[in-house]
């Protein structure tokens, strides 16, 4: 049952994902392994999306399927879930001035279906805020999200900010989306511009040591 | 238009709207020699588009809200002063040397959208900081999923009493309008909700939208008016869009679209077939009086990140030809603008009538594009955004003439910047003009 679960769920079969999920919990399986399965689709959903296969579409829909599946079951846990170990912790956000979340959300789903624990503060978040985030959370890792053009300058001051209250040299940070690309990330002297999902995975494995 | 109209190739249609373009009804220009170039100019437009030889490559420089920020004020200031609107798109006109010229059009009127409440998009200093050089538009599910058939049936009915009132706070009220076709005789029931003082609120409101619309577009008109009267020809006449992008932009979001390309996707098609005849009415309707018979298609969510090549050419491409073609048989030039990239889509995307439309590349290999559909179609691009704001002008110039070097070769090439630019060096614009002009020149 728990492989078909999982293919089904990759395959994005909305129907017959939510069927077998009623039916595990009916032959009384464990909820817990039940949202595990759901946790192995969608990381294969996840490679079959790093591997051109699938687009932002199925990531969507699969996202969809997730939250289905867990409401269904949510009801059945009985107490605290275990929770998956992750590989360390990774900020990400869309800077100032600037609204656009769909590329950010991509990088989120991409980074956790991973093994990254993932803060994703949203859109337009001001200098400050990532800065208080980046001194709380203490994730090495920091990504920088921009659609258009004022994001440069948003960007570069964000970087400077976190250099100026010192936090600049134990921290990576990547860039990416719509029109930003390796001129940006030199004017706003981040580490790395990564043109898709796929390439802020790679950098946070390459930056975290893991392969 | 007559009956004759009807009857005329769309190359005759185009023909005589191109005439039109060269000899603008009601243009008195500045003096002879801002006649001459805008001739020339129009010319070497006409030429580029149309794959036959220009004098040389012609150039847009992509100063979308450049003007503001070269006059040192800034949109959210222009967008509630349109003096100080006049004054920068002036400044820019008067000291940017150009092929063509794009008057404010764009900077909507602050004090309007305020009137009428408007929640589609955010603007300086209206949920986005007084200095963001750009207005932004809000991804949300404006229509909900299972609204599609309401929309189907009656477009009118659904804009005017579901999609207007979440849209314009002002129009709130309208939610509780019963349907306005009514098959009431001796009219009663039809006048009662107009005495509902707020359902009156909001065509107050509208009106008074309007009468600030009114003080808005005499701004730009004197701009744009000004423009011709140098020498400048506009290329932009209209707008329009895909309808797959009218449905993910403003209707369901890109999120709530992608859920129906697998949930409902007979509903999808539906319901772009529906959007589709309206939009093209609505833009032929906005070119009829204008001089340039071109109109710019923003290309949004079709590009190679948004969906697989399958899915384009299901979900995209069907509604959106039909849409071009519409314009195309009408005597209308589209230049399409492909926002993101189109490195995927290149042998699709080819399969319009020769010489009939432009693409315009943001991000897609300008140079791949010009090998799969340069010979049939003219491409316009693609100096980077982020060159033009943060690089020098040599830098920039040299990038032009690498462009220039693989994509102008037999004609039919527009040098441009992959999306507008709003800030950053003068000079870096300038070294476009420089560029095709030191290179760009046909033997």
């Amino acid at each position: 049952m728990s492989g078909d679960f999982i293919n089904l769920l990759a395959d994005l079969k909305e129907e017959e994902v939510l069927k077998l999920t009623k039916e595990r919990l009916d032959a009384k399986e464990d909820p817990l392994k039940i949202l595990d399965d759901a946790r192995e689709g969608m990381s294969i959903v996840g490679k079959r999306f790093a591997g051109g296969e699938y687009f932002l579409p199925e990531l969507v829909f699969s996202g969809e399927l997730l939250a289905q599946v867990t409401n269904i079951v949510k009801p059945h846990l009985t107490g605290e879930g275990v929770q998956q170990k992750k590989i360390g912790k990774v900020i990400i956000a869309t800077v100032a001035g600037d609204i656009h979340d769909i590329g950010l959300n991509i990088v989120d789903f991409m980074l956790d279906v991973n093994g990254f624990e993932v803060t994703n503060m949203g859109v337009d978040v001001p200098v400050e805020k990532i800065v208080k985030a980046v001194k709380e959370i203490k994730a090495p890792v920091l990504g920088l999200s921009g659609f258009l053009t004022p994001a440069f300058d948003a960007m570069k001051e964000t970087v400077e900010a976190l250099e100026k209250e010192g936090l600049r040299k134990d921290l990576k940070i990547m860039i990416g989306g719509g029109q930003m690309d390796d001129e940006v990330c030199k004017y706003a002297k981040a580490d790395a511009y990564g043109k898709d999902a796929m390439a802020a995975v790679a950098l946070t494995k390459k930056w975290y040591g893991v392969e | 238009m007559d009956k004759a109209w009807a009857e005329l190739s769309w190359e005759e249609k185009r023909a005589k709207r191109f005439e039109r373009w060269l000899s603008p009804p009601g243009v008195t220009f500045a003096n002879a020699q801002a006649e001459k170039v805008y001739k020339e100019r129009v010319t070497r437009f006409i030429k580029a588009f149309t794959l036959e030889k220009p004098d040389r490559v012609p150039c847009i420089i992509p100063t979308g809200f450049y003007a503001a920020a070269y006059a040192g004020t800034n949109l959210g200031e222009v967008m509630y002063d349109y003096d100080k609107m006049k004054m920068a798109w002036r400044k820019l006109l008067h000291e940017m040397d150009a092929d063509t010229y794009v008057p404010p059009a764009l900077v909507p009127p602050g004090r309007a959208l305020d009137i009428m409440d408007y929640k589609l998009y955010k603007w300086p200093g209206h949920g986005l900081s007084k200095t963001t050089l750009s207005y932004q538009a809000v991804e949300g599910e404006w229509m909900k999923p299972d609204e599609y058939d309401a929309l189907i049936r009656d477009p009118s009915d659904f804009w005017l009493r579901t999609y207007l009132p979440r849209i314009f706070g002002a129009f709130k009220a309208f939610s509780g309008l019963p349907p306005w076709t009514s098959f009431e005789e001796i009219a009663t029931a039809t006048f009662l909700p107009f005495g509902n003082p707020e359902i009156q609120a909001g065509f107050k409101a509208l009106m008074e939208a309007g009468n600030e619309t009114m003080k808005w577009i005499m701004a730009v008109g004197e701009v744009a008016a000004e423009s011709l009267a140098m020498g400048y020809p506009g290329i932009m006449s209209g707008l329009a869009k895909a309808p797959f992008d009218t449905l993910g932009d403003t209707l369901r979001g890109t999120q709530g679209v992608m859920m129906d390309m697998f949930q409902r996707p007979q509903k999808v098609h539906e319901a772009m077939e529906r959007i589709a005849p309206i939009a093209i009415a609505g833009t032929i309707a906005s070119v009829a009086n204008a001089a340039a018979p071109t109109i710019i298609m923003p290309l949004h969510k079709g590009a190679d990140s948004f969906m697989s090549p399958k899915q384009y050419e299901t979900f995209y491409w069907p509604t959106f030809r039909k849409v071009v073609m519409a314009f195309v048989n009408e005597g209308i030039f589209p230049i399409l603008f492909a926002e993101g990239s189109y490195n995927n889509r290149l042998d699709i995307i080819g399969d319009f009538p020769k010489g009939s439309v432009a693409w315009y590349f943001d991000q897609t290999n300008i140079f791949e594009a010009k090998k799969k559909i340069g010979d049939k179609l003219c491409i316009v691009g693609n100096v980077p955004t982020s060159l033009i704001m943060t690089g020098t002008p040599q830098q920039v110039k040299e990038h032009c003439k690498k462009l220039i070097d693989g994509c102008a070769p037999g004609s039919g090439y527009v040098l441009a910047g992959g999306a507008n630019v709003d800030d950053g060096n003068p000079e870096n614009l300038r070294a476009m003009m420089a560029a095709v002009k030191e290179y760009g020149v046909y033997k």
